[in-house]
Order: structure tokens, then C-alpha cells, then sequence
């Protein structure tokens, strides 16, 4: 049994907390409505009119006029962007001048592929990068350093678009050991439609839960590919700030110390060096995350990915500003949100920082 | 989307089906025996709803969703054919119209097809105001006189025009996807707050085509379902399954792949790349686009007649053509495209660099000339802008290009604020008019008279003559003599306007080989999907 707590000693350690959380929630307003404002700014200076991609070429000038009134673009800026706060902050992201529905039922069929995809593709670049950058710093200017960051250099100067393409075409369209473009091929679409309640949007999630194996596999043969062009990115980002990490903390003092000791070198390594480098570690991650959560509109183009990069690049090109805007909510609420999870980890694996 | 049993038995059905006959290759390559699959990009569709899509794939998938009450023959291009009305007549003054309406046949919902469909369908149209309607209020309807003007009366619709139009001209208009029928019971039992079903139609289908939509995604996929029992016969293939794929080399790779059955934007790359493929069939049909470039009659030097004249001999049609627009585009020097009443196949222009400085020469016109084209960001149209730049600037016309998304170079357009620019334009419905009525037709150039769905208006040029010829041409009730004004008209027009008229358009389909029976409809007409088989 435990006595109950003098309440003194709470309030210092619950004020803290309380002013923590109202911090973040500050700073999450302030971050969303920055971003809010800038966007709407951007989406009014930009030389397109909306307007005109809904009515086309042949509309007349009262019919162009009855379409401006209803899309609220008469009304001032400053009044139409009041009005969009307004409504976002009850959930209502507006509806979508180009497809004619709700911003919010668009982003719940779009970002969730997004999601699935850039997860394993981050996942894909984790568990090749760090042990390649761990490998590569051990041993600089090996051959197995010198492969390392070939194919890191590599990563960085090939065009996605390109190496996409290239995919598909080998292990797609010669080799035939993956599904082609698309998140699923056309029979199983077809299947998925009918028989899969839709639960997270992820078809990997969904189908599993469900118990569509056979979806299931068949949507795996679909990511994969996608998967890794955009792993592949991933892993040549984290292996390359692995190695240098690793390279600066190899080379301290402690390292020294414990191989002095006789500690094998394996622990040195991946024990002592690579703890120490956990922290910058997880913004690098955290960060190239929530890159690939912006979608990626290349990749999302040549593999027909409905994904959010895709849904907000061709919202652009209509000026389509309530999609953009909620796109934009989406995303800086991914950032915002990882960044928090960031903070989480770095309390979890660094006692300095608790 | 939330489903019925009836669908989900349907898609256990499906499963097992392509459990025993897809190939063992698991990754579900081929296409199911029963569904068309057709890649195509389709972020273009706004609206779904025959009142106002107006896009290329919107009208194309309305074409199967829908039925009109005359309807073109989708095997013999051009050629009227019976549809929901079984016959019409027009009276002796050609200003009332009357359909008998076919017998027995149901929308999809099972109510029958009444002569009240048909006029709520068309008073509908009229009553949204939206971009189309104009295909219809050219008969003098607006939303205050409709209701007298288009009248059901027992099995018959009666419609009373306000000018002795071409009979032909309005039968052509009633194909139109505008003037589709839908299920008038259906549609205001889905009404919210006397919108007539307008926010329900934007993801619903409420027609007596050879389909039914099972579902819409806007930018991502459509799925038709054939109905049984069809007046015209049921469709061939019970599912059509229509993805869209954005990237032209990813349609050719899928299709190669047997991953779906038809790709519908290749380029001429892809074509090329699949020439000796035993597995895919490329068919070629003319489209209904025209590339032209226009100038604004408001710039004094460019809109000179002499420096018109100059720029025609200016541009390397067939250079074009045969390049890097091979396969895509035709030389086409006139309004109207090839398939329609009154198209003209001759090309007197090419280029002629010597002739163009004379004729610059002789009407005392001082070069170098400076002037701007505004073109959007699209490779083709890109190539062709250089190529005008390239010549243009061989007779001292120098040529700045001004590139923009499509809307923002539309949008300057119709403020008329461009010098020249490089446009395409395509047909609204299988008759002449609907190109004659904007190239050759503005009944008020004055800037206040914002025509700006009008392209003569839109470069500031008053056609005069030409304007009543074409009004005379609309109710001219001899076809050949009708013919015979567009083609007088199309011949002026090319030699003495602002338009110059370059190309029309090559629409290259990649087919399974196994594929048969589907058309794009081409120039006139709109895709069928019902007739196809595999």
C-alpha cells in the first residue's frame, strides 16, 4: 500500500508538465496557422484562377461570375481566410473546388496510401542504412566504406522519376517479379471494394485484419517496389549521417579507453558508439519520415500512387486552394506531431534529457 | 462507400473467379475474363453530372452511363440514330419539335422512361446554368420560359424552338451528353434544398445507359457495371474497370503487361517503343482538337492583315508534323476537323520564309517585330511555341514565349490581355456550329460585352459578314447547300482572321490484341464501352 502523495510536492512537478503540454498546443496553433496563412497567401498570388478550372473554356462571363460567387472567392482575402480558419477549426477543410468533395473525405482516401507507403519505406531504409553507415565508419576508406558511399552518392544524384521507371521496367515489365503500378492490380481493386472493410485505408493493415490473404500478398507485390525506390533514398540519406556520426564518436576518448580495456570490438561499436549517436540518430529518421510523408509526387506519378504528394501537386496546378490548404494541414501536422515523438524518444534513450 | 449484400456476394463471386482463371504468375497480371480495364488520366473530370461535365473523360463516361433521345451510331461515325425517343417530326414553321418516346424501357432504378424524364431532364439543364447549358439555351430557352417551351404530353416531348434553326443542327445538339436523360423520380427524391439533385450527382448515376457506376473516386478509378435487360442489347463485358494512370510510359508498361486492356494516352514514344509487340494493337482515330494560334486584334502591328497574311507562311506545318508532333497531330489548316459536316482537308499554307518577307515588304510593315506567345507548360505544346519562335523570328518577327499552367494562360486569355496564343480548342457537339459559333461568330466585340466564352470576342475581332453567314448557315435546311456555306465560310475565315489554324488532333489507343469492338468515337463522338469484347 502506498500513501497518498503530500499534495505540496505535486504542484511543482505537475505545473511543469501542464505548462509543457500547453507549450506544444501553443506552438501547434501557431505552427498550423503560419503555415495556414502563408499557403492562402501563396494560393492568392499564384496567376491561376480557380474559377476558370471548374467552368472551362466555353463558360460565359455570368455563368464565370455565378461559379466565383459560390466557390466565396468575391469576398475579401483576409474574410475568405477568417472564414477557412473558422470552419478548419471545426473539422470542415472545406470542399474541394476540382473533385467536388469534402477536403476531408480526399485526405482520408489519399494520405493513407501515403502513410503505408512511406513507413515501409522507411522501414526499408533503417534496417539497410544504419548498419551500412555503422559498417562504413568502422572501416573508413575500405572497399566496403568506398560501396557505401557509392551507393549513398548514388541515391542522392539518380532522379526518382528515372529510377522508378527503371524499376517497373525490369522487375516489373521483363522480369515480372513484382505487381505493376497501382496500389493493387485491377481484379483485386475490384475485390477490395467489395469484400474488405475499410478500417486504417492502409490495404496491408486492412486486408490482414480482415483475413484477404491473397489481397494481401498481392498488395505487397504492389508496395514493395515503390517501397524501395523510396528506401532506397532513405537508406542513402541515413547511411551517409550514420557513418559521419559514428566517425566523430569513434574517434572520442571513451572509445579509446574501452578498447584499451579489451572490450571486444563488436560492443565498442554497436554498444558504446552507436548509443551515443541514438540521438541525432532519430531526428535524422524522424526527419526523412516526415519527408516521405509529404508524399512524393514523382514517385507517386510513375507508380500510379494515389498518395497525398500527387493529390496536392495536381490541386496546385488547378488552383484548387481548399485542397492545398487541407494537404497543408496535413502535413504540417505530420511534422509538428513527429517532432513531438522525436522529443518522446530523445527523454526515452538519453537520460541527460529528461 | 458502404455496400449492399448483393455487391458483396458479387465481389465473392468475382474472387473466385479470378481464384480459377487468372495464371499462376499470383501477381494477378492479367485482367479478369468478364471486366474491361482501361488506363487513362483522368484528373481532368470536374463534375459527373450531364448538366455540367464538359471535360473529354466526363463526357466519356457519361456516354455509358447515359442514353439521349437521338443518339449517333458509335460504328457509323456522324450517322443519327434513334435513341430514348423512338421518332420525331418537326412541324412546318421547323420551330416545334416532337419525339415519341420509346416504349419499355426502364432506368437503372426500374421506374420507366416517361416524356416527363425527358423534359424535367432538359428544363434541369437549363435551370443549373451551368458551362454546357449553352448547347441548349441556343434554342431560346432560359430557366423562365422553359417549363412552356419544352412540354411533356402523354408518350411525346414537345419542344418549341425560337428561330428556324437546321433540323439537323438541333438533332445533332440533342446528342449532345447535356441533353442525356435521367431519372427524374430518382434524382429529386435526392434533391437538398432545390438544388435538383445536383450535390447528389456528383458521385451518382441516375440513367438508362448500357451501365450503371458502382463507384467513383475523383483522380483515381471508376467502376461500371452492366445492366441486364438493355433496350439496346446488354453490354458485352458485365464490368468496366477504368484506372487512372498519369504517367503516358506507365500505361505502355501495364499494358504490355496484360495488367489492363486498353491504354488511352500513349505518345508517340511509347507507340513506337511497342511496334512489333504481337500482344498489343495500336489504333489510330482522328480527334477533335484544333491547334491554332490566335492574335488580339487590340496590338495594332500583329493584327495588321498583312502581318496575319506574313505569319501563315510562317510556320513549318508539315516540319511539325513530321517530328516531333508525328503520330499526335495532323496539319490541319481550317475550324472545323475532319468528320464534320463541311470540313475542308486542303492546306494551301507552308512554309514559305521569302513569300512572308515580301508580303511584309510590300505592305510597308517595319521588322523586327516584337511581340509575346503565351503558351501552357505542356512538352507538345512547348515544342510547337519554340518551333513558331524559330521561323516567325526568320522574317524578322521576334517571338518572346510566355509559359503558364493551363488555367493562367486560359485566364489571360478571356481577359484578352494576351498578344498571341497558342491554343487548342475542341467541339462541343457533332455539328459545325459548335466551332463556327466561336471562330466565326461574335455579336459584340465591344470589350463591356465580355463574351469571353467566344474566341473571336476574345481577340478583340468582329468577324462582320462572316457572323451572319454562319447565322445563315445554322438555319439553312439543305444539307448540301448547309455544307456548302461552312465550307465558303472555313475558306475566309483561313485566309482572313486572326486564327491560324495547324493541326487537329491523332488519338493513338493501345489495345490487347484481344480487344475488340471499342471505339473512341474519334472526332465526333464519344467512347463506347458496351460494344467491346475480349
Amino acid at each position: 500500500m502506498t500513501t497518498p502523495p503530500d499534495p505540496v510536492s505535486i504542484r511543482p512537478r505537475l505545473w511543469p508538465r501542464l505548462r509543457g503540454v500547453a507549450g506544444v498546443l501553443v506552438a501547434l496553433a501557431a505552427t498550423l496557422l503560419g503555415l495556414l496563412l502563408v499557403t492562402f497567401v501563396i494560393g492568392r498570388v499564384v496567376p491561376i484562377d480557380p474559377v476558370l478550372a471548374v467552368i472551362g473554356e466555353r463558360a460565359t462571363q455570368a455563368q464565370y461570375e455565378a461559379a466565383r460567387l459560390s466557390l466565396g472567392l468575391d469576398r475579401p482575402v483576409w474574410e475568405q481566410f477568417a472564414i477557412y480558419v473558422r470552419d478548419a477549426l471545426t473539422g470542415d477543410l472545406g470542399t474541394s473546388i476540382r473533385t467536388r468533395t469534402p477536403v476531408a473525405d480526399d485526405i482520408r482516401r489519399f494520405f493513407p496510401a501515403t502513410l503505408e507507403l512511406a513507413t515501409l519505406a522507411t522501414i526499408i531504409g533503417v534496417i539497410l542504412g544504419i548498419p551500412a553507415g555503422v559498417l562504413a565508419a568502422t572501416k573508413p576508406g575500405s572497399l566496403l566504406d568506398q560501396a557505401v558511399r557509392l551507393i549513398g552518392l548514388i541515391g542522392y544524384s539518380l532522379p526518382v522519376f528515372w529510377l522508378g521507371l527503371m524499376g517497373l521496367l525490369l522487375f516489373y515489365g521483363i522480369l515480372g517479379w513484382v505487381g505493376g503500378p497501382g496500389r493493387l492490380s485491377s481484379g483485386y481493386e475490384m475485390m477490395f471494394e467489395f469484400d474488405v472493410p475499410r478500417v486504417t485505408g492502409m490495404i496491408l493493415i486492412d486486408t490482414a485484419l480482415a483475413g484477404q490473404w491473397a489481397i494481401f500478398r498481392n498488395a505487397l507485390s504492389h508496395i514493395i517496389l515503390p517501397a524501395g525506390v523510396l528506401g532506397y533514398y532513405s537508406m542513402a540519406y541515413i547511411s551517409r549521417m550514420t557513418r559521419s556520426f559514428m566517425m566523430n564518436e569513434l574517434s572520442q576518448e571513451y572509445i579509446t579507453t574501452a578498447r584499451v580495456k579489451g572490450m571486444p570490438e563488436w560492443r565498442v561499436v554497436w554498444v558504446h558508439a552507436l548509443r551515443n549517436v541514438q540521438v541525432p540518430l532519430i531526428t535524422v529518421i524522424v526527419l526523412s519520415y516526415a519527408t516521405l510523408l509529404e508524399g512524393s509526387v514523382l514517385t507517386e506519378t510513375v507508380f500510379a500512387w494515389p498518395g497525398l504528394g500527387l493529390y496536392i501537386t495536381t490541386a496546385l496546378f488547378s488552383a484548387d486552394m481548399p485542397a492545398v490548404l487541407g494537404g497543408t494541414v496535413v502535413v504540417g501536422m505530420v511534422f509538428v506531431g513527429l517532432n513531438m515523438f522525436s522529443d518522446i524518444l530523445y527523454r526515452i534513450v538519453d537520460p541527460r534529457a529528461r | 462507400m458502404l455496400l449492399d449484400s448483393t455487391l458483396r456476394n458479387r465481389g465473392a463471386a468475382l474472387a473466385a473467379a479470378l481464384m480459377l482463371g487468372t495464371s499462376p504468375v499470383a501477381l494477378g497480371a492479367a485482367t479478369p475474363d468478364d471486366t474491361l480495364v482501361i488506363a487513362a488520366k483522368i484528373d481532368d473530370i470536374v463534375s459527373i453530372d450531364p448538366a455540367e461535365a464538359f471535360e473529354f473523360n466526363g463526357i466519356d463516361l457519361l456516354n455509358n452511363l447515359y442514353d439521349t433521345l437521338v443518339e449517333l451510331d458509335p460504328e457509323r461515325p456522324g450517322e443519327l440514330v434513334p435513341g430514348l425517343a423512338e421518332s420525331w417530326d418537326v412541324s412546318e414553321d421547323g420551330l416545334t419539335f416532337t419525339f415519341t418516346m420509346r416504349e419499355g424501357v426502364t432506368f437503372a432504378s426500374g421506374n420507366p422512361v416517361r416524356a416527363e424524364d425527358a423534359a424535367f431532364s432538359l428544363q434541369r439543364v437549363i435551370k443549373l446554368n451551368r458551362t454546357p447549358s449553352f448547347i441548349l439555351t441556343q434554342f431560346g430557352f432560359t430557366p423562365d420560359n422553359v417549363d412552356d417551351l419544352i412540354v411533356a404530353d402523354g408518350n411525346t416531348l414537345r419542344m418549341t424552338i425560337d428561330r428556324p434553326l437546321a433540323p439537323s443542327f438541333v438533332y445533332n445538339c440533342l446528342t449532345a451528353l447535356v441533353a442525356a436523360i435521367v431519372d427524374k423520380e430518382t434524382v429529386m427524391a435526392n434533391e437538398v434544398d432545390g438544388d435538383m439533385g445536383y450535390e447528389w450527382m456528383k458521385a451518382n448515376s441516375a440513367g438508362t445507359g448500357a451501365y450503371v457506376l458502382q463507384s467513383y473516386r475523383p483522380s483515381e478509378s471508376y467502376l461500371l457495371e452492366a445492366r441486364e435487360g438493355h433496350w439496346r442489347g446488354d453490354a458485352n463485358l458485365r464490368r468496366v474497370f477504368l484506372r487512372h494512370i498519369p504517367e503516358p510510359s506507365t500505361q505502355r508498361l501495364m499494358l504490355e503487361a496484360g495488367d489492363i486492356d486498353i491504354a488511352r494516352d500513349l505518345t508517340p514514344v511509347d507507340v513506337e517503343g511497342m511496334a512489333g509487340n504481337d500482344d498489343v494493337v495500336i489504333t489510330d482515330d482522328v480527334g477533335g482538337y484544333i491547334a491554332y494560334i490566335a492574335i488580339n486584334g487590340q496590338h495594332e502591328t500583329l493584327a495588321h492583315p498583312a502581318v496575319l497574311d506574313a505569319m501563315r507562311w510562317l510556320i513549318d506545318y508539315e516540319g511539325m508534323a513530321n517530328s516531333f508532333l508525328k503520330g499526335q497531330q495532323m496539319v490541319h489548316q481550317h475550324f472545323l476537323p475532319r468528320g464534320y459536316l463541311g470540313a475542308l482537308e486542303e492546306t494551301p499554307y507552308s512554309l514559305d520564309v521569302e513569300r512572308a518577307q515580301e508580303i511584309l515588304a510590300e505592305a510597308g510593315i517595319e521588322t523586327p517585330i516584337n511581340a509575346t506567345l503565351s503558351v501552357r507548360n505542356s512538352q507538345d505544346r512547348m515544342e510547337m511555341a519554340q518551333s513558331i519562335q524559330n521561323t516567325f523570328a526568320q522574317a524578322g518577327i521576334n517571338i518572346e514565349l510566355s509559359v503558364g499552367a493551363g488555367a493562367e494562360v486560359l485566364g489571360e486569355y478571356r481577359a484578352r490581355q494576351h498578344e498571341i496564343t497558342l491554343q487548342a480548342w475542341g467541339p462541343d457537339y457533332p455539328d459545325p456550329h459548335t466551332n463556327a459559333s466561336t471562330f466565326a461568330m461574335n455579336p459584340d466585340n465591344s470589350p463591356d460585352a465580355g463574351l469571353t466564352g467566344i474566341l473571336a470576342w476574345r481577340n478583340a475581332w468582329d468577324p462582320e459578314d462572316l457572323h451572319e453567314m454562319a447565322e445563315a448557315a445554322v438555319m439553312e435546311r439543305d444539307t448540301d447547300a448547309r455544307r456548302a456555306m461552312y465550307e465558303e465560310i472555313q475558306r475566309r475565315h483561313r485566309d482572313d482572321s486572326p486564327f491560324i489554324a495547324m493541326f487537329q488532333s491523332i488519338d493513338q489507343t493501345g489495345m490487347r490484341a484481344n480487344v475488340q469492338g471499342f471505339h473512341t468515337g474519334g472526332a465526333i463522338d464519344n467512347a463506347t464501352y458496351w460494344l467491346a469484347t475480349k
